[in-house]
């Protein structure tokens, strides 16, 4: 048993579900490769746990093989805590997404093959620990979500997919600046150039090399999660993806943006993440409020979720730029966090279209009355995104709040209390669309109240789907203790 | 002496009240929802008074002094090695007290409401919600940690959120239940930074050690907390000021209690519950967890002073003009609250105290007396009510009760506590006293003012009413409630609870009573000319008061100022230029960067003619190139 098979399981399933006909063996093909792969997926945190020491190697179940000798590339995986923790949320993520997609009709082969393929994509670069191969597989993330988009979206999926995958393709080309930088700028024992993340750490880069690369490797990542001012692919992406295209897209490939700004960018970098962290923090706090409040203004469900999705992720980057322990702690919980808070939202909002066929705060409402599961599920996730304690917004946040915090400079300090501010302007965004949609008078535009009464609600697919998101949202927010334990460096 | 195994326990049967009947609340549990929550409720509150007796009377004091223990901790989040939020139970004076008020409180409204919700279709969502609350309040008065206690906090603010939108399709529930949440939200702001702050500089978020480090001699902690300054003012005060500001708004102080008369929208044994008794006095709960720590801040003081002073009697004049009885039951409770806060002010800690214990008994059974007569005429409204002492007695004399407790009179609850709290305000601040002795008699005034328009006036137009008074679900908790908001004035409270624990008994010298009785007894008498007999006395009063009376009808216009606040200055003047912003500029700027560079429009086509696969690789490969180019030059 290696950790290879969390590439392999993603592989073998994808090869297939390209060989089975028929929507049946299709979905059931797909559903349980992600269902052993989540089984697998907690095996190996087994494994980890068993295996772990506080030794000061943390990166464990290394695998390492020459893959391309004259340029020293290797494939080489291992996992530390942090990425542990983001497999966990991709492997509830992919299960999540698989199952809301159940109903798919529309080449429905080739739609779970793209969902499993963007899946083994980001187990590949969570468990990287060669920069090229963590290349490698965050192009293969890429890839995958213009055509779900291009092809199962809706609304102006042509021009959102084409914004989102050249938005994507710049920031991995930034990326790439930045990997092929550090590669050059490194010397090992042998002479040779080295794309090994641990190797690269222990060589120390000299400062002046980092302070050029180290913008490439954290805007180019940053683009993925959403960095201001680089964040306007978020909103139209989401907004025209298929539903599981919109929960993958922001449970799990934003995430590899905050972790390639943490993993690469500031851990390897680290002077440069100090010199620059101003920047960061700067950039990181206009994200959180100025998307808080554009947010605000938004009428449509997926635009509201993408938006308030730039503002979360606007803690991520603010904890990688406060450079606290605590801080960085913070950032890890809130991307697991948002991963599947977010999952859940785009889910709900999904169950939601699907029965109203419209998005449009202002044309549903009350759906309380006809849709219990649904509306409640709703509300979880409306209340995990205002940060109520007991979930795992609340948790998230603080943490970031409270490694903040921890830097004494007055603008720090400024920036840490703007982005507690947002606490309150969240709660206003949410609790108005949870106001229209969820309560009140029931309402569904072009449908009658008899027709709207007769709305059904979740089937079991949506609902298994919601409360394995539901399941991890709550288990952080009540005992977050096992996740921090797990992440502690 | 081993509390941890049972004490849990207190918490956690409202909880999994909560669980069960949130779960599986449809089918199995829909009919017997309330029975279920009601036991559940009923051996917590056996629990609490178990607690409470074995507290005080079996374990007793040691060296003078009840003693704080920890019946429980684990670490929840780890921050740094230092730093950590603990759950924890602390057991102490005044949360012993709180556990006893908080359940029995809870558990009154849990059986007043089998009768009272009866036939509703989501009753099990009702009592899930109740349990959430209670579990949460429970949480919150047994936090051991700052960090603790705003968890707890929050939770109490989303239950309240959840109870009065409980009839989540009325449109008037749903914005009342928004507002109370945004508007608590903003005050958990201040709540935040303050804990950030004094976390930061302690190095603690423990309640026992957080004032150990602050208030030794030499405290190095506070030092640094005055030492420092932000815009002229001392770290230390902005701390404090902004945890009472987070207190102010769950308390409804001004300028922020606009979200509690709106509350009024749930269903009345909740407003009982939260809105009277238990949540509301969380402010007052706070400050007094803290209280060796804001003694230490003399501005801050004076700051709690005033706006308790200030709330007190602007709620009492306000409540003088409503006709929603439960908005008026609503402005008194403002008022009263004010009362414990500067009562907090002025060194008043057992006094505000026990105000706090007498008024969560008086105002619960005048809530749950509102609910029966609700229950019975289908209205909130003063106007179409009247008479009805003949139809319901039980609700009427239970109502009197809790009346005259209110208004201070001998021997009833409210009297005792207070006189105390008078006693303070005599004993350091004239004006806030004389501005408190006018305020009790304008509470007389207006609570039999409601009291005459209810059960007396006119008599009842129109009888409609096929159930008679109530079930005796109703009728019980406000008989029990009755005879404690008789008999709880009684207990030597200081006895029990009191600042640094130092025994602060004293009796209050008959003469000192005179006055505030002969104000209540004033206002009385007024209500009673005015409303007793219908007549035209206060519309022609109104009149007279032209202008004042509008502006004190319309609350102030405060409403309207923070309609005017959000809706023209946050709304439009900042939400609506970020979207716009990001709309046109930004994403204008990275469309027209991708047009510039690569000449996107034309590439549109290669897309619509299936080759953008071989388009994003162009696009790509260029970009690698040019980092080649780009790292040979900076390397080479």
């Amino acid at each position: 048993m290696s950790l290879s098979l969390l590439i392999i399981l993603p592989l073998i399933t994808a090869v297939a579900l390209l060989l089975c006909n028929g929507l049946k063996p299709v979905r059931v093909v797909a559903l349980t490769g992600a269902v052993v792969q989540l089984l697998y997926s907690f095996y190996v945190l087994l494994m980890y746990h068993n295996q772990r020491v506080f030794d000061g190697t943390p990166m464990l179940l290394q695998e390492n093989h020459v893959w391309f000798a004259p340029l020293n590339i290797h494939y080489h995986v291992g996992v530390d805590g942090i990425s542990m923790a983001m497999i966990m949320l991709t492997a509830f993520v992919t299960v999540a997404g698989i199952l809301v997609s159940w109903k798919i009709e529309k080449l429905s082969k080739e739609f779970f093959f793209l969902l499993t393929l963007l899946s083994m994509g980001a187990y590949g670069f969570f468990i990287s620990l060669d920069l090229f191969t963590l290349f490698f597989f965050l192009e293969i993330a890429v890839i995958p979500k213009f055509l779900l988009i291009g092809i199962w979206g809706s609304g102006r999926k042509e021009y959102s997919a084409m914004k989102l995958a050249l938005m994507l393709m710049g920031g991995s080309a930034l990326v790439f600046v930045g990997l092929a930088g550090l590669y050059f700028s490194t010397q090992t024992a042998g002479g040779e150039h080295t794309f090994n993340m641990l190797q690269i750490a222990q060589l120390r880069i000299p400062p002046e090399t980092q302070l050029i690369f180290f913008p490439f490797a954290f805007v180019g990542f940053g683009i993925f999660t959403a960095l201001f001012p680089f964040h306007t692919w978020v909103p139209d992406g989401h907004s025209s993806a298929p539903t599981a295209a919109s929960m993958f897209l922001a449970g799990i490939s934003m995430k590899l943006g905050g972790y390639g700004c943490l993993r690469v960018a500031t851990l390897l970098m680290p002077d440069a993440a100090h010199a620059y962290s101003w920047i960061i923090i700067l950039l990181a706090t206009v994200a959180i409020i100025y998307g808080a409040f554009a947010t605000m203004m938004q009428t449509d469900l997926k635009y509201i979720n993408a938006y308030s999705s730039i503002s979360h992720c606007g803690f991520v980057l603010l904890g990688i730029g406060m450079m606290t322990q605590t801080a960085i702690m913070g950032a890890v919980l809130q991307m697991v966090s948002h991963g599947l808070m977010t999952a859940l939202f785009f889910a709900a909002i999904g169950m939601l279209y699907e029965r109203t066929h419209t998005r449009e705060v202002a044309q549903i409402g009350g759906l309380l009355k006809v849709m219990p599961f649904i509306a409640t599920v709703f509300v979880i996730a409306g209340l995990c995104s205002l940060g109520l304690p007991g979930l795992s917004g609340f948790v998230a946040e603080v943490t970031v709040f409270m490694g903040s915090w921890e830097n004494a400079d007055v603008w720090y300090r400024l920036a840490t209390i703007l982005a507690c501010a947002s606490i309150v302007v969240t709660a206003v965004y949410i609790l108005r669309a949870m106001g229209k949609v969820i309560m009140g008078p029931l309402q569904v535009e072009g449908a009658s109240l008899q027709q709207a009464g007769a709305l059904g609600d979740a089937g079991w697919n949506e609902k298994a789907a919601a409360g394995l998101l539901i399941i991890g949202i709550i288990a952080i927010g009540v005992a977050p203790f096992w996740l921090t334990e797990l992440i502690k460096q | 002496m081993n509390y941890a195994s049972y004490i849990a326990l207190i918490p956690l049967l409202p909880l999994a009240g909560f669980v069960i009947l949130g779960l599986f609340g449809k089918k199995p549990f829909a009919r017997s929802a309330g029975v279920i929550g009601t036991l559940l409720i009923f051996i917590s509150t056996l629990l609490a008074l178990y607690t409470a007796y074995q507290y005080f009377f079996v374990a007793g004091k040691q060296h003078g002094i009840y003693p704080a223990v920890k019946a429980l901790e684990f670490t929840w989040l780890q921050f740094s090695p230092g730093l950590s939020i603990d759950m924890g139970l602390l057991i102490d004076p005044a949360s012993v007290m709180m556990l006893v008020v908080v359940t029995f409180v809870s558990l009154m409204v849990h059986i007043f409401s089998i009768g009272y919700m009866k036939g509703e279709e989501r009753l099990s969502t009702y009592y899930s919600f109740l349990g959430l609350f209670t579990f949460s309040m429970l949480g919150l008065v047994l936090s051991t940690n700052i960090f603790q206690i705003y968890i707890f906090w929050e939770l109490v603010g989303v239950s309240s959120f959840l109870l009065i939108g409980f009839y989540y399709d009325r449109p008037a529930a749903v914005a009342a239940a928004k507002k109370a949440f945004i508007v608590t939200r903003f005050a958990d702001l201040g709540f935040l930074i303050g804990i950030l702050i004094l976390a930061f500089y302690s190095g603690t978020l423990d309640f026992g050690t957080l004032i150990q480090r602050l208030t030794e001699p030499g405290s190095s902690a506070l030092a640094q907390l005055k030492g420092y300054g932000f815009i002229g003012i001392p770290v230390f005060s902005w701390a404090l000021a902004l945890l009472f500001i987070g207190g102010a708004g769950k308390s409804a102080m001004f300028p922020l209690h606009i979200w509690l008369p709106d509350a009024m929208e749930g269903p009345t044994p909740v407003s009982a519950l939260i809105h009277a008794a238990t949540m509301v006095v969380a402010g007052v709960y706070l400050v007094a967890r803290l209280y060796p720590v804001f003694v230490l801040d003399v501005p801050v003081l004076q700051l709690i002073t005033w706006v308790g002073v200030i709330s007190a009697f602007l709620a009492a004049v306000i409540a003088c003009t409503q006709t929603d009885i439960k908005r008026v039951l609503a402005y008194s409770t403002i008022s009263q609250i004010g009362y414990m806060l500067f009562a907090l002010g002025l060194a008043g800690y057992t006094a505000s105290l026990f105000h706090l214990f007498t008024h969560a008994f008086f105002k619960s059974l005048l809530f749950l007396g509102a609910g029966a007569v609700i229950h019975y005429i289908h209205t909130n409204e003063m106007g179409n009510m009247g008479g009805l002492r003949k139809y319901m007695p039980v609700t009427h004399i239970t109502f009197l009760i809790a009346c005259m407790a209110i208004a201070g009179i001998p021997p009833f609850a409210g009297f005792f506590s207070k006189e105390e709290i008078l006693l303070t305000a005599w004993q350091n601040n004239q004006p806030v006293y004389y501005i408190a002795l006018l305020t009790s008699g304008i509470t007389a005034f207006y609570m039999f003012r409601l009291y005459f328009s209810i059960f007396w006036n006119k008599p009842l137009a129109h009888n409609h009413n096929h159930h008679g008074e109530g079930p005796w679900s109703m009728k019980f908790p406000l008989l029990v409630l009755a005879l404690a908001a008789v008999v709880v004035g009684f207990i030597p409270f200081a006895h029990y609870i009191s600042a640094g624990q130092q025994a602060a008994e004293h009796t209050i010298p008959i003469s000192f009573s005179i006055a505030p009785v002969a104000m209540a007894l004033a206002g009385i008498a007024l209500a009673y000319m005015l409303y007793y007999k219908q007549n035209e006395r206060p519309q022609k009063l109104a009149t007279a008061m032209g202008g004042l009376y509008r502006l004190v009808r319309q609350k102030f216009y405060f409403d309207e100022l923070y309609l005017f606040v959000t809706k023209k200055i946050i709304f439009n003047g900042i939400a609506k230029p970020a979207a716009w912003i990001d709309k046109h500029l930004v994403d204008g700027l990275m469309n027209g960067l991708g047009r510039a560079t690569t000449g996107i429009s034309e590439r549109i086509k290669a897309w619509q003619s299936g080759s953008v696969q071989s388009y994003a690789l162009y696009f790509f490969g260029g970009i690698v190139a040019l980092a080649a180019v780009f790292i040979y030059w900076w390397t080479g």
